[in-house]
């Protein structure tokens, strides 16, 4: 392919072998093998896990898992088996979706709207209150658990009183930060003459919105989905905070590290939970990755 | 239909930064005016003044007899293209047009008569169903046009709509948008910065620089009786010679000659002799009026031939006969038509012939 393009000005006896044609191939195949070798590193331990998964437990404890690459090959279903029969899987599956999905709607409904007002109304302090939004991603979210435990065991959000609706509310609070900034960006970069056209035409605010502002941002709506999505469904540390303590309302992550017990029996379980619990994002990925088309806005503004 | 009239507009955005300075002008109905000038000198600010996008520091806008400082951009009836279009690129061409008109809550069937009608002015009947990205910068142009078009505003604000087409399809735009002028009977208030098009197609021309009013006329007017030296040197293209001279008794001399005036100057008047390129002819008609010109660049177009070169100490253009043979380096006799000399003060700056 790399000759192949290359002889398509000078015949090829001429370019074949000079000091420049050299130089070219070399530098491609060191490109290519850079990549390549990239891409191994990376995706070596994701292979492991994969392979470990499939691999009987006393063969797990005692070697590798590249060694079970080479013959006698002794795959076995026993850890997918294992992890879909404990109990309690398919209701923290239920719940996993039940805390993901509004977790991941509120937030960016709430900073689509802010987004949009940050970057394009005027208002009394908005830099301000943008800059004060911003710094918010600078706080460590594990800071923030003591107090607002206690604020929420005060106020009665605890999961017996209200299910996830405490959860619901922490996810949002940990993930406008970030959604706002992305959006306002994306939005601020909207041409002006775009919004004082609309206002021309007779536009208001939430028309402009509706009809001009989101249907231009729906590859950075998208991805901001696709983000908040699997921050959420792969969160443990903030389920067991805040419902790990009431199993009926644990999800999917929180209940398969329950699976380890407390002295690391059963840890090959993991490894199957892991390829299990990835399901849903790798659908969730694949069914938005088309809105990630660059150029929509093309065509609006200049010739 | 209206008449538009800026009543000592002034735009400042801070204590020292004033961009539109006591602007006043009347814009009769169905006129097309050309509001003209550099870049900055806040020609466009004025036009959004008016859009309603600005607001008006000091003074009044009417359209037809309707103060507008306080009313809403969508409610003045004006529409507006802008320079860069600002179509809406998620929106078929229909949906830009049709646009304003949902806005103003109109029935389908309206609205799809009006777009239809827009459309096929400008040709765009096949196009309806593409996105902004599929059509040609000039297509994207009348589309912009038609969203304007459909509403039947009283008012067509047009903000620099050409820079952005070549300079072919500027052409023929140019022509499209005077035919358009004259079939729609509207006001049409057009701001640019190429003196070509304020020319052509404005039926008067307001000229701007540094947010002041400097002349408001006709064309013809202008290009024959600039106010000041500004006009007389942004109007015009290549631009009128400008050469420092002193008023004797019924006559200018300048550094390499010296012209009989049309009218006599006080004399010792110092000030800058003004002459159009084409005044010079290699046909010289009395003696008095003429001059030597050494002739650095020669530049032959065809129908015009342009002569660069130096008479006494000042650069000097003169636009003569293309017959004419002339290779740099010659010097040449030239005659001047005293009939268009321009004579401005060199203070004031301001035209006293």
């Amino acid at each position: 392919m790399t000759i192949a393009s290359e002889q398509v000005a000078t015949p090829a006896a001429e370019r074949r072998f000079s000091p420049e044609w050299i130089g070219q191939v070399f530098s491609k195949i060191l490109l290519h093998a850079a990549v390549i070798g990239i891409t191994l590193v990376w995706i070596v331990p994701t292979l492991g896990l994969l392979v470990s998964s499939f691999r009987p437990l006393e063969d797990f404890a005692s070697s590798g898992w590249w060694t079970a690459l080479s013959p006698p090959f002794k795959f076995t279903f026993d850890n997918y088996q294992q992890v879909l029969d404990s109990s309690n899987l398919g209701n923290s599956f239920f719940n996993s979706f039940m805390i993901t999905i509004p977790a991941t709607v509120i937030p960016v409904t709430i900073a689509a709207f802010a987004a949009y007002a940050f970057s394009w109304m005027k208002f009394w302090g908005r830099d301000f209150f943008f800059l004060a939004l911003v710094g918010l991603l600078a706080v460590p979210l594990q800071a923030t658990f003591v107090p607002i435990l206690k604020l929420f065991l005060q106020l009665g959000l605890t999961p017996e009183n209200v299910g996830f609706v405490g959860l619901w509310l922490v996810h949002t609070g940990y993930g406008l930060p970030f959604a706002i900034y992305l959006l306002a960006n994306f939005f601020r970069a909207l041409p002006t003459d775009l919004f004082e056209s609309a206002e021309i035409d007779g536009a208001g605010t939430l028309t402009v919105f509706f009809r001009i502002v989101l249907p231009l941002s729906v590859p950075a709506i998208a991805s901001l989905i696709i983000f908040q999505f699997l921050w959420i469904w792969n969160d443990y540390l903030v389920a067991l905070v805040y419902v790990g303590g009431t199993p009926e309302f644990a999800p999917l992550t929180v209940t398969l590290a329950n699976l380890v017990g407390s002295l690391g029996q059963g840890y090959q379980l993991l490894t199957a939970a892991a390829f299990f619990s990835m399901i849903v994002p790798l659908i969730v990925f694949f069914s938005l990755q088309r809105y990630f088309v660059r150029g929509i806005l093309a065509g609006s503004v200049k010739g | 239909m209206a008449s538009v009239t800026f009543d000592h507009v002034v735009k400042r955005y801070t204590a020292d930064l004033t961009v539109v300075k006591d602007f006043n002008v009347e814009i009769k109905d169905k006129e097309f005016m050309v509001l003209v000038g550099p870049s900055g000198c806040g020609k466009s600010t004025a036009l959004r003044m008016l859009a309603g996008l600005e607001s008006i520091s000091e003074g009044k806008i009417r359209i037809g007899d309707r103060v507008v400082n306080d009313i809403a951009a969508k409610d003045r009836d004006i529409a507006m293209v802008f320079q860069s279009y600002a179509l809406y690129p998620h929106m078929s061409v229909y949906d830009n047009m049709a646009f304003p008109l949902q806005m103003q809550h109109m029935k389908k069937p309206d609205i799809d008569k009006r777009v239809t009608n827009a459309s096929r002015i400008l040709g765009l009947d096949n196009f309806l169903k593409r996105k902004p990205r599929a059509l040609s910068g000039g297509q994207r142009q009348r589309v912009a046009l038609g969203r304007a078009i459909v509403r039947n505003p009283k008012v067509f604000l047009l903000d620099e709509p050409l820079s952005n087409l070549d300079a072919k399809l500027r052409g023929q735009t140019r022509i499209e948008l005077q035919k358009l002028h004259r079939d729609l009977e509207t006001t049409f208030i057009y701001v640019t910065h190429d003196q070509v098009e304020a020319m052509t197609m404005g039926d008067r021309i307001a000229i701007m620089n540094a947010g002041i009013l400097q002349q408001v006329g006709t064309p013809g007017e202008i290009y024959d009786h600039p106010a000041n030296l500004f006009v007389a040197g942004f109007i015009g293209s290549p631009t009128m010679n400008f050469v420092p001279a002193t008023a004797q008794n019924g006559s200018a001399k300048a550094s390499g000659f010296t012209v009989k005036l049309p009218k006599p100057l006080e004399a010792g008047k110092k000030g800058t002799l003004g002459f159009r390129p084409e005044a010079l002819t290699d046909r010289i008609t009395d003696e008095a009026n003429s001059m030597q010109m050494k002739v650095d660049v020669v530049e032959r177009l065809g129908s015009d031939q342009f002569l660069y070169g130096q008479v006494g100490g000042d650069a000097v253009t003169a636009r003569v006969d293309p017959r004419m043979k002339v290779d740099p380096g010659d010097t040449v006799k030239l005659g001047l038509d005293t009939r268009t000399l321009h004579f401005f003060d060199a203070e004031t700056e301001l035209a006293l012939l």
